[in-house]
């Protein structure tokens, strides 16, 4: 066997039908890359309908990862590999393949039907008229030799072919060098009760392998090593993975009962089935009638003392919008996370976007205030959800988290840290005094009131969404404590900056010609090219944002350091928009609204455009 | 806003002034919520509640003022959604005594969701629908309980909007209690109150109630000593459907169809007589259907009293159990946050 040839990253693109598995082909290779030790991002591109009709073009799933020996900060702009299981896929993928890219090909995919159902011409057939001259094509008929392999099985031939995927699987294991053991462990698990399948499969995986060993002279093999990660411990993770993880965590360190009121939405759904496997650690998930319900049933939890959560996605948060601003009238401790997708109205469900910004910071009647933070990264999102449920708590306040539809779905490698790491969140129960008079609207230090649950001896008390009396907390129509109240309920969230770390350049200089400056799910690909312009002595500097409501205490005179502001966004300019109405400052602005993240590639162009 | 002793040690009996509250009860005077307040304290108060451990909740409406006048935990939320509030409340707390107050706009039409699916799930919340047929606080609009040809100042030419049947809606919802009372019989009243508290489930109670303002008179024919009698069929379980001054009609089942008989004519006798069993769904749902118009003739009494009751399995007890059963496996947070598979770099 010859020695592979190491290279030092990858991008490879999984593609075919929403049945060819390509979800699981691409989530098994990504186990498998991070046990190498390589850093890695993934991003998956499902198709918008559950199955639509095999072989058409918007029936294609894709599943795209990056994997190196260096930092990996994007799952790649173009990919070096391209898998496609049949012609729809090759067409709607082909062109951010790389010039002389590798085309795996299951040349079962392009028969008559599949060629006519991707809409190529007739007599066309890509992989014969000459049109991918210049990329290296490897084709196998992938479902032939899938059937041939598992001639003797039982299997019926439809689920014959649902093995397909694992071949692909077993080739690419053999071109990128690996070990098969922890697939091969996976699949005793999943499949212990259905021997059949599980034989048909591992078959099928090893003859993937041996056909890349018997074929060796026609196609090359390549390793790649390990990345220099900070040593430790690592798994791989998916941000709704994380959020469900890092909610739990919060719960157990506030000691409160968590509730979870949720209705299934695209693509926040998966934290509602996270967090409902995950009863042993006295988790109460409720599956409400509507997100309007959800949201009410979050807030009933949190007026009993529960840790109370709602997810959901943009056009849910509207739904949720007046139940939100009872929540900030009520002054109780709610998250709700918000896991965007492209809008407006139904938009694009399956696909990301950062479009809510506005929303969440102003989509309620009245002045309405709620703070707003975001996760940067899947990992991001553990750390912050406990972030977003230490303010509603401490503040006593409903908080706004937003993820997207890019993080809750991309994995990435992920240090994580020890449970007895993470501080204690501290929560205190108003109990009665018999020295004073229970004021439901008192406040202490950080201008919250206390929180007193159903149930306390002495403070039977009542709240409600009509405007209330500073203190007491009784009804009042008075004029000045109208306004009075307003004001509070504003410094009451400004306030919260007061608590928060100071805003840092996560790369570059503290001052010089440009700081680009971002939130959310852009940090990778702005991470990424701060890097590379550095490296080439540009004076660049990234700072990224959790906190928007409020903004870090400093972020003005941070601003102030730097010639020219860049705000990458995934939205027409929202974040550009809150930076110019806070600090009066010039914000250059790159938006993609593509329901695609921002490619390194198209954002190191902009940014050199703005430096000349 | 006033302070509560607590409640525990050896009290004198309770008063219905006990579970009121220092704020002034702003409905207008004649208001007929202002019996049903007077009765619900009364009956909490016979009860021994501890006010500290009920939690009154309400949605937007003149009688979703309620819990502001009530001594105990309260909440003044949003317009229909008072059962979702409660659903998470009585979830969070299942030792809580949960009341829930809406009214005929608010729970059957910008609610009407929210009360179906709260039924249906048999959360043990106390749901009291305070029906007046008109929107009243917004100053006199039909609501989805009005009469056909309604004039209202939305209807001017009558409202041609087919109104709702709230206890057909209830049983339809699968409510495992379904009862209507009035609030001008704060006898019955009170003895509805009871029964919903001593129900397991969720409990829907409907209360006509006048508004003097916008609807006066609307169910007179009900409440009213003339007409009350011929009209109104006071059920109890296990006992004949009769009805009418001077006990002297019944109802029969010919068939699957109810029929008035007059007991005095001598062709019918009790024996003959539809005995009223609130266990059968199916006997309760032709009851629910109960629903004609007093002044038409040979109309069917409407029924009072609980059409309904079964009880079964509550939302937040089968939730506990597997929580219970969840947790036996014991949980540790860093085998959590760990996942099934890591690796080390060194």
């Amino acid at each position: 066997m010859s020695n592979p040839t190491i290279q030092e990253e990858v991008t490879i693109k999984f593609a075919g039908d929403s049945g060819d598995g390509m979800q699981l082909t691409g989530g098994l290779f990504t186990d498998n890359t991070a046990l190498t030790g390589s850093d890695l991002a993934t991003y998956p591109d499902f198709p918008a309908e559950i199955r639509a009709p095999a072989g058409t073009l918007p029936g294609v799933s894709g599943f795209q990862i990056h994997f190196g020996s260096v930092q990996i900060f994007t799952p790649g702009d173009e990919y070096d590999v391209l898998v496609v299981m049949n012609a729809a896929a090759l067409k709607t993928n082909l062109r951010a393949l790389k010039t002389s890219g590798t085309i795996i090909v299951n040349t079962d995919g392009f028969d008559k039907k599949n060629l006519r159902l991707a809409k190529y011409p007739d007599d066309e057939n890509p992989l014969e008229n000459g049109s991918l001259q210049g990329y290296e094509v490897i084709p196998i008929p992938i479902t032939k030799l899938t059937r041939e392999c598992l001639a003797e099985s039982s299997l019926s031939t439809k689920e014959q072919d649902r093995c397909k995927n694992m071949f692909v699987l077993g080739f690419l294991y053999w071109r990128y060098s690996r070990d098969m053991d922890e697939t091969l462990k996976y699949l005793n698990s999943k499949f212990s009760r259905k021997p059949d399948i599980l034989q048909a499969n591992v078959s099928v995986l090893k003859a993937g392998y041996h056909f890349g060993e018997t074929t060796e002279t026609y196609s090359a093999r390549y390793a790649v090593k390990a990345a220099p990660l900070e040593p430790g411990v690592y798994r791989g993770i998916m941000g709704n993975e994380a959020l469900v993880m890092g909610l739990i965590t919060a719960s157990k360190k506030s000691k409160l009962p968590l509730f979870y009121g949720s209705y299934p939405i695209t693509p926040a759904s998966d934290i509602l089935h996270g967090l409902a496997s995950y009863k042993k650690f006295g988790v109460k998930t409720f599956q409400a009638e509507d997100e309007i319900a959800a949201v009410c049933s979050a807030i009933g939890a949190s007026y009993g003392g529960n840790l109370a959560i709602t997810g959901t996605s943009g056009p849910g948060l509207a739904l949720k919008t007046e139940a939100i601003g009872l929540a900030m009238m009520l002054e109780l401790p709610l998250v709700i996370v918000n896991v965007q997708r492209g809008g407006p109205s139904t938009g694009l469900p399956t696909k990301t976007e950062q479009s809510d910004l506005l929303q969440a910071m102003y989509g309620r009647n009245g002045e309405s205030p709620v703070p707003v933070i975001a996760a940067k990264s899947p990992g991001d999102c553990f750390f912050t959800a406990i972030e977003a449920c230490r303010i509603a708590i401490q503040h006593m306040t409903p908080v706004i988290l937003l993820s997207d539809g890019y993080i809750a779905n991309s994995a990435e490698p992920w240090k994580f840290p020890k449970a007895s790491d993470i501080p204690e969140i501290e929560v205190t129960f108003k109990k009665a005094n018999p020295d004073e008079v229970f004021e439901p609207y008192q406040r202490n230090e950080k201008l919250a009131r206390p929180w007193a649950i159903p149930g306390t001896p002495g403070l039977a008390h009542r709240i409600g969404g009509l405007e209330k009396e500073a203190v007491t907390g009784n009804v009042s129509y008075d004029p000045a404590n109208h306004e009075y109240m307003v004001k509070t309920r504003e410094a009451r969230i400004e306030i919260i900056a007061d608590y928060l770390p100071l805003q840092k350049v996560e790369a570059g200089p503290d001052q010089g010609d440009l700081l680009i400056i971002g939130w959310g799910s852009t940090y990778g690909a702005i991470a990424s090219v701060t890097k590379s312009l550095l490296a080439r002595g540009k004076s660049v500097a990234h700072t990224h944002l959790r906190h928007i409501k409020p903004f870090p205490k400093n972020l003005g005179e941070l601003l102030k350091k730097f010639d020219k502001i860049l705000v990458p966004e995934l939205n027409n300019g929202q974040l550009a928009k809150l930076l110019r109405d806070k600090y009066m400052v010039q914000v250059y602005q790159y938006n993609k609204i593509q329901g695609m993240p921002i490619s390194k590639s198209e954002l190191e162009h902009a940014v050199l455009q703005l430096l000349d | 806003m006033s302070t509560n002793p607590p409640t525990n040690g050896q009290m004198a009996p309770l008063k219905a002034k006990d579970f009121a509250t220092d704020q002034d009860v702003r409905w207008c005077p004649g208001c007929g919520d202002y019996s049903i307040l007077k009765q619900v304290q009364t009956v909490f108060a016979d009860l021994a509640l501890d006010k500290d451990k009920v939690a009154v909740i309400s949605g937007i409406g003149c009688s979703s003022r309620f819990p502001y006048y009530m001594e105990t935990y309260g909440m003044h939320s949003i317009h229909g959604r008072a059962p979702a509030f409660a659903t998470g409340l009585k979830i969070a707390n299942p030792d809580l005594s949960v009341w829930v107050v809406t009214g005929d706009g608010d729970g059957f039409s910008i609610g009407g969701n929210h009360l179906m699916h709260a039924l249906r799930r048999n959360i043990n919340i106390k749901i009291l629908v305070f029906n007046n047929q008109i929107y009243g606080l917004t100053k006199g609009q039909y609501s989805p309980t009005s009469e056909l040809m309604k004039r209202t100042k939305s209807t001017p030419m009558g409202s041609i909007d087919y109104p709702v049947n709230p206890g057909a809606f209830a049983l339809g919802a699968h409510a495992s209690f379904v009862a209507r009372s009035m609030d001008r019989d704060p006898k019955h009243l009170k003895e509805m109150l009871h029964r919903c508290h001593e129900h397991a489930g969720t409990t829907f109670l409907e209360i006509y109630q006048n508004c003097n303002i916008f609807n006066d008179g609307a169910f007179f024919a009900f409440t009213e000593k003339d007409t009350k009698e011929d009209n109104c069929l006071f059920l109890e379980h296990d006992q004949p459907l009769i009805f009418g001054s001077e006990k002297s009609k019944g109802i029969r089942l010919n068939g699957m169809k109810p029929q008035v008989v007059d007991l005095a004519a001598g062709k019918f006798n009790q024996d003959d007589l539809w005995v009223h069993d609130e266990k059968d769904i199916f006997k309760a749902t032709l009851l629910s259907h109960f629903f004609d118009d007093p002044r038409e003739n040979g109309a069917l009494p409407r029924p009072f009293g609980v059409i309904y009751a079964s009880e079964r399995p509550t939302y937040e007890n089968m939730l506990e159990a597997q929580i219970t059963e969840a947790e036996d496996g014991g949980a540790d947070l860093d085998a959590l946050i760990a996942g099934p598979t890591t690796w080390e770099i060194k």
